[in-house]
């Protein structure tokens, strides 16, 4: 008896011995949390359509997790919501106008081929929200670049179409921009609350910001990969964003970067999207290069590319390079001496 | 090698068609692949060149295997396949101009496909020439099955028409026009043959392509 006693008193047991309250799930539900500022004022300005493209989305990302998963034999984790984050995520980054089947295959392609086909979650290479807008904008490219003006009426039925502010940046210039919000204070204004043409959840840039701040108060992202990405995009957009009115040609440190930053999918992607878990690299010094990676292709298709809009894109090519960015940024073991090549 | 020998001739067909095909089971020479099977039309002439060239090859190696002195045999090999594109580039030059000038680089290019030259190397230098000759025709055929029902699917779904004629009005999938749809679309046709293998045939899909 005396042994026995002994025993309980000593307790061997593997690592780690400190376990943490946060879990798959909880981080993924507080993620959903923080999205849904910018949600609301997406459906207050575009209307009730908005909340059913985004319901549609997450409603078809979780049957297409359950389905894959049934077929494939696997656990059942369509609780834990990263489907439904992918689904609000796609959803967010849809216009408003988008007809019924963009939702329903963006969301399939992004949670059965980009996440469960690769092994589902922890194992996908690209961001599934991501790919499936992706595919979405590459297969349907006139119902995915139709944008109707926030009209902040509740049905929105009898809406205008018209042209992003990053769009029309880049086909009119500047002065078209803003003989349509009046001065440049009312642009950044209308910018930073929402008020402007564009994916239904990207728009408000207060409520975005509003979610990120619950998500570093949490510690569930970190400042490295969102600031050197805005960061990178700030200083291109001031030094390489300016143009001569008259002649259109490029003038270097005239560019406006305000306009860079509130405008397009910037933030909506820097703090919800270049820091999904699986994708990004885990090495601090890695992410602070996977931003400013991310940056400078945002910043080189803004300004140079086809598309007006390029933090979809940039995101997904760095999410390429992820891989090698872990692999020769490792921290190494304390005295590790490098084999040496050759002999 | 001597086995080969005893396979019969249906056999060597149905080994190029399924057993050892080009795209669906060896992966390769999937450029081509992808770059003309945008329309039904220029995936068929571009199976028909291909299916050509493997057959002529495969003969004119097999007469010569006995011939050409084995260090030097991949040059010779070349040179017998670039006789072939060329002839074939020619005839197509002359007589399907349309399709010809869209697809006439990568007709050019046939010369450099690994299909060709490994079976030039593989078969055809080792066998008598009838049964080349079906090897070629197996593997051509193969060939031109695989871009069949590639660009059959691809036309169908990326621009709602089948052969040219219309089927339906709305380009329903742009994104299988694109290298990126044709990708998808090998990957999904090489999952459902494995698929068909596996449940049917008591295979092991392409992984285990070498045991057929």
């Amino acid at each position: 008896m005396e042994a026995v006693k002994k025993e309980r008193e000593l307790i061997v047991s593997v690592s780690p011995h400190i376990r943490s309250e946060e879990s798959v799930t909880k981080i993924m539900w507080t993620v959903n949390i923080a999205l849904l500022p910018a949600l609301f004022m997406g459906v207050y300005f575009f209307g009730l359509r908005a909340l059913f493209v985004t319901a549609l989305c997450i409603i078809s990302a979780i049957a297409s997790e359950w389905l894959v998963q049934k077929m494939a034999g696997r656990e059942i984790t369509i609780s834990d919501g990263s489907a439904f984050l992918t689904g609000l995520l796609l959803g967010m980054n849809l216009p408003a106008t988008a007809p019924f089947y963009i939702p329903i295959m963006g969301s399939f392609i992004a949670v059965a081929i980009t996440k469960q086909l690769f092994g589902g979650l922890g194992f996908n290479i690209f961001n599934p929200a991501l790919i499936g807008r992706a595919f979405v904008l590459i297969t349907w490219p006139r119902a995915m670049t139709t944008w109707i003006e926030p009209t902040a009426a509740l049905t929105g039925l009898d809406a205008k179409t018209t042209a992003t502010p990053l769009g029309i940046l880049k086909e009119e210039g500047l002065e078209q921009l803003l003989e349509i919000f009046g001065t440049k204070m009312n642009l950044y204004a209308e910018l930073f609350v929402g008020h402007r043409a564009g994916s239904l959840g990207e728009t408000s840039v207060i409520a975005l910001l509003i979610g990120a701040g619950i998500l570093l108060y949490k510690r569930y992202i970190t400042w490295h990969i969102p600031f050197s990405f805005l960061g990178t995009v700030a200083v291109l957009a001031w030094v390489f964003g300016g143009k001569d009115p008259e002649t259109g040609k490029l003038v270097l440190f005239a560019g406006d970067p305000l306009i860079h930053l509130l405008s397009g999918g910037l933030i909506l992607g820097a703090f919800f999207m270049a820091t999904d878990y699986v994708t990004v690299p885990t090495v601090r010094k890695g992410q602070i290069i996977f931003g400013i990676g991310c940056g400078l292709i945002t910043m080189l298709i803004r300004l140079k590319g086809g598309y007006p809009e390029g933090v979809m894109f940039a995101i997904l090519l760095m999410n390429c390079f992820t891989p090698l960015i872990d692999r020769n940024l490792k921290t190494k073991p304390f005295g590790f001496v490098k084999k040496k090549e050759g002999k | 090698m001597n086995h080969e020998h005893k396979i019969s001739n249906w056999d060597l067909i149905k080994n190029g068609l399924f057993g050892e095909n080009t795209i669906f089971r060896m992966a390769i020479s999937l450029c081509p692949a992808i770059a003309v099977t945008t329309s039904l039309k220029n995936g068929f002439l571009m199976g028909a060149a291909v299916l050509f060239v493997q057959t002529m090859v495969n003969i004119t190696v097999s007469l010569l295997r006995n011939f050409i002195n084995p260090r030097i045999r991949i040059p010779v090999f070349m040179l017998i396949i670039s006789g072939w594109v060329s002839v074939t580039d020619m005839t197509m030059a002359a007589f399907a101009r349309e399709a010809y000038r869209q697809m006439g680089l990568y007709i050019q290019l046939i010369v450099a496909f690994a299909s060709i030259l490994a079976r030039a190397e593989m078969f055809a230098n080792k066998n008598k020439v009838v049964p080349s000759m079906f090897d070629g025709i197996g593997m051509g055929l193969g060939f031109m099955f695989a871009l069949v029902v590639i660009s059959f699917f691809r036309e169908l779904l990326g621009r709602g028409t089948i052969w040219g004629y219309e089927i339906v009005a709305t380009k329903p999938l742009l994104i299988m026009l694109l290298p990126t749809g044709g990708f998808f679309a090998v990957g999904i046709l090489m999952a459902f043959f494995n698929w068909i293998d596996i449940r049917f045939y008591g295979g092991k899909g392409a992984g285990g392509a070498g045991g057929h």
